[in-house]
């Protein structure tokens, strides 16, 4: 009877500890796994982790609730051995066999971004190959999009009804692609409207965002020869808080009364709330954003919407350079090629077995 | 030489970037977070300017009497009386976030049931937004007003009292047809992203920088 209860006690040592490298970092850790019956956890209070270093003497290291844990602490080319410890809830400790030794190091290629990489010099090769074609004079079709072909009539109707013109650029800070390409509509925007001598209005979120607004207003008259009309006050910070800056917009909606909406940026929970308030004062409104939960809303309630990548081709219609229109044909390109992409993707998933490898392939990060 | 430097600063911190997400070695595996620390670092120094616009904005409302002036009184005497708070919450306690400082209770009880007051607003901005969409002028319009009712209907227990199917026939529209168009928006948005960024680090794109 001792003896089976012995033998059953035997169950609760770590098996299979392994310690190695951690791949794909920067050094100075170790990836500790072993494993342990799913079966036994409740008995357990926690797995105790024991380094020793070459000579030296077994040091608790960390402690751990599940099969594995990650030791930050090490120093790179020098050799450790580690033992995992059972502890149980009634206090006994079932101690591991001693592995290692194992050496952190720091590698030069992170392997799991293989197709990231594979996928980003293709694009980026046929993005290039298409700007270059286009700087030889080659002729690119781009098609219609209404949403951008409204903007200088959105700016007209306000200069018609004597209102200015609003701007909003969302929630996004200014290293957020959508907040780039919300600048970029801005610019021809003021262009228009310093023509049109309307003012524009562009409350920010964010003042690093409030800045370069200003600068590119203050660019637009320039080129549109009016500098003497830019007024630095008229693109002014709001407050950083989200329902605080919709309550602002919408005041300033009530208040100005603007002709023209447009609401381009990034978008979280107050699109609706903008957008709304900007139909019931009347307004054209022209919204883009890649923000897709908030383009249902966008789309019920604004004129003209940019859905996604719509608006970060804005800068590249509005200003028609051939040099970035060879950068959509690139971009389509690339699209084609996801697509084959998917449907082989498709075909191996239905076929099972070694195929599934290229869906790992693709779906690892 | 205005413009120049500013596209070789962009350009290198891309490449820079790009490297460190194929190269975990030091320096270029730490790189971005470092990067992201200097934002940071930049940003909260970039408030001051907002505060700047702000004040001068509404101070210069206040100033020549405009239409809705009081608005501004109220906003730079609210400033004010935030940043006073504040600073006492700071010297009493030793954090204006303390749960004992009144600036946390400012916090608490103004702050949050006013963001809580816009966000309900949303409610009532989704019924009329949704009667002029689920108006069926057209096939498209009916399409999403047959397919806006299945989803309501197979979310709520009526659904399921009308008919037991009601849920699955929900969670197909939303797991089959909307997901679909979902990742295709996705993926559209994912390149259009990459051209940007390609157009900004390759100095095309120059627009955030007039």
């Amino acid at each position: 009877m001792y003896k089976m209860n012995l033998l059953f006690l035997l169950v609760f040592i770590p098996q299979n500890v392994v310690a190695e490298d951690y791949p794909n970092d920067a050094g100075n850790a170790i990836i500790i796994r072993w494993s342990f019956p799913d079966s036994l956890l409740p008995y357990v209070r926690a797995f105790q982790i024991w380094r020793k270093e070459e000579g030296g003497e077994f040091r608790l290291r960390g402690v751990s609730i599940t099969n594995s844990f990650l030791d930050d602490s090490t120093e790179d080319g020098k050799p450790y051995y580690y033992k995992v410890a059972t502890v149980l809830k009634d206090g006994r400790i079932f101690e591991s066999d001693i592995s290692g030794p194992a050496v952190s190091s720091a590698q030069w290629f992170h392997t799991g971004r293989w197709n990231a990489l594979i996928l980003g010099v293709i694009f980026s090769f046929l993005i290039l190959w298409y700007i270059r074609r286009a700087k030889r004079g080659e002729k690119l079709f781009l098609r219609r999009i209404p949403g951008l072909d409204a903007v200088d009539e959105a700016v007209g109707r306000s200069t018609e009804m004597g209102r200015p013109v609003l701007f909003v650029l969302g929630l996004g800070y200014i290293s957020d692609i959508p907040t780039i390409a919300g600048l970029s509509i801005l610019s021809r925007v003021a262009k228009k409207a310093a023509e049109y001598e309307t003012p524009v209005l562009v409350p920010c979120y964010d003042p690093v965002v409030m800045t370069a607004a200003q600068e590119t207003v203050k660019q637009a008259y320039a080129e549109a020869g009016r500098p003497d009309l830019y007024n630095e006050k008229n693109i002014f910070y709001l407050t950083s808080d989200q329902f605080g800056y919709a309550a602002g917009v919408d005041g300033i909606m009530l208040r100005e009364r603007p002709g023209a909406v447009f609401l381009q940026g990034y978008f979280f929970a107050e699109s609706l709330i903008l957008a709304e308030t900007g139909y019931s004062i009347g307004a054209i409104q022209i919204a883009g954003t890649s923000a897709i939960t908030q383009l249902p809303f966008f789309i019920a309630a604004c004129d003209y919407t940019l859905i996604g990548e719509e608006m970060f081709v804005a800068s590249t219609y509005l200003s028609r350079e051939p040099v970035m229109l060879g950068s959509i044909k690139g971009e389509d390109f690339a699209k084609i090629i996801l697509m084959i992409l998917i449907v082989i993707g498709v075909i191996c998933a239905c076929i099972g077995g070694k195929f599934l490898k290229f869906i790992e392939f693709f779906s690892s990060a | 030489m205005r413009r120049e430097v500013p596209l070789v600063i962009t350009f290198v911190t891309g490449i820079v970037i790009i490297i460190g997400l194929f190269v975990p070695h030091k320096p270029f595996g730490e790189i971005q977070q470092t990067f992201l620390k200097w934002y940071v670092i930049i940003a909260g120094f970039t408030l001051l300017l907002g505060i700047d616009s702000l004040v001068i904005t509404h101070w210069g409302k206040i100033k020549r009497r405009q239409p809705g002036f009081g608005y501004s009184v109220v906003l730079i005497a609210s400033l004010a009386f935030t940043l006073i708070l504040g600073i006492y919450s700071i010297i009493k306690y030793g954090s204006a976030f303390d749960v004992r400082a009144p600036f946390m209770y400012l916090y608490m009880h103004v702050i949050l049931p006013l963001s809580a007051t816009m966000f309900s607003l949303l409610a009532f901005f989704i019924a009329s937004a949704a009667y002029r969409a689920f108006r069926a002028r057209n096939v498209d319009a009916a399409l999403l007003l047959v397919a806006g009712i299945l989803v309501m209907l197979g979310r709520v227990p009526l659904g399921s009292m009308l008919y037991s199917k009601m849920p699955q026939i929900a969670d197909w529209i939303m797991d089959v047809p909307q997901m679909a168009a979902k990742r295709g928006l996705l993926i559209g948005i994912a390149l259009g992203q990459i051209a940007m960024s390609l157009r900004v680090i390759l100095g095309i794109e120059r627009t955030y920088l007039r």
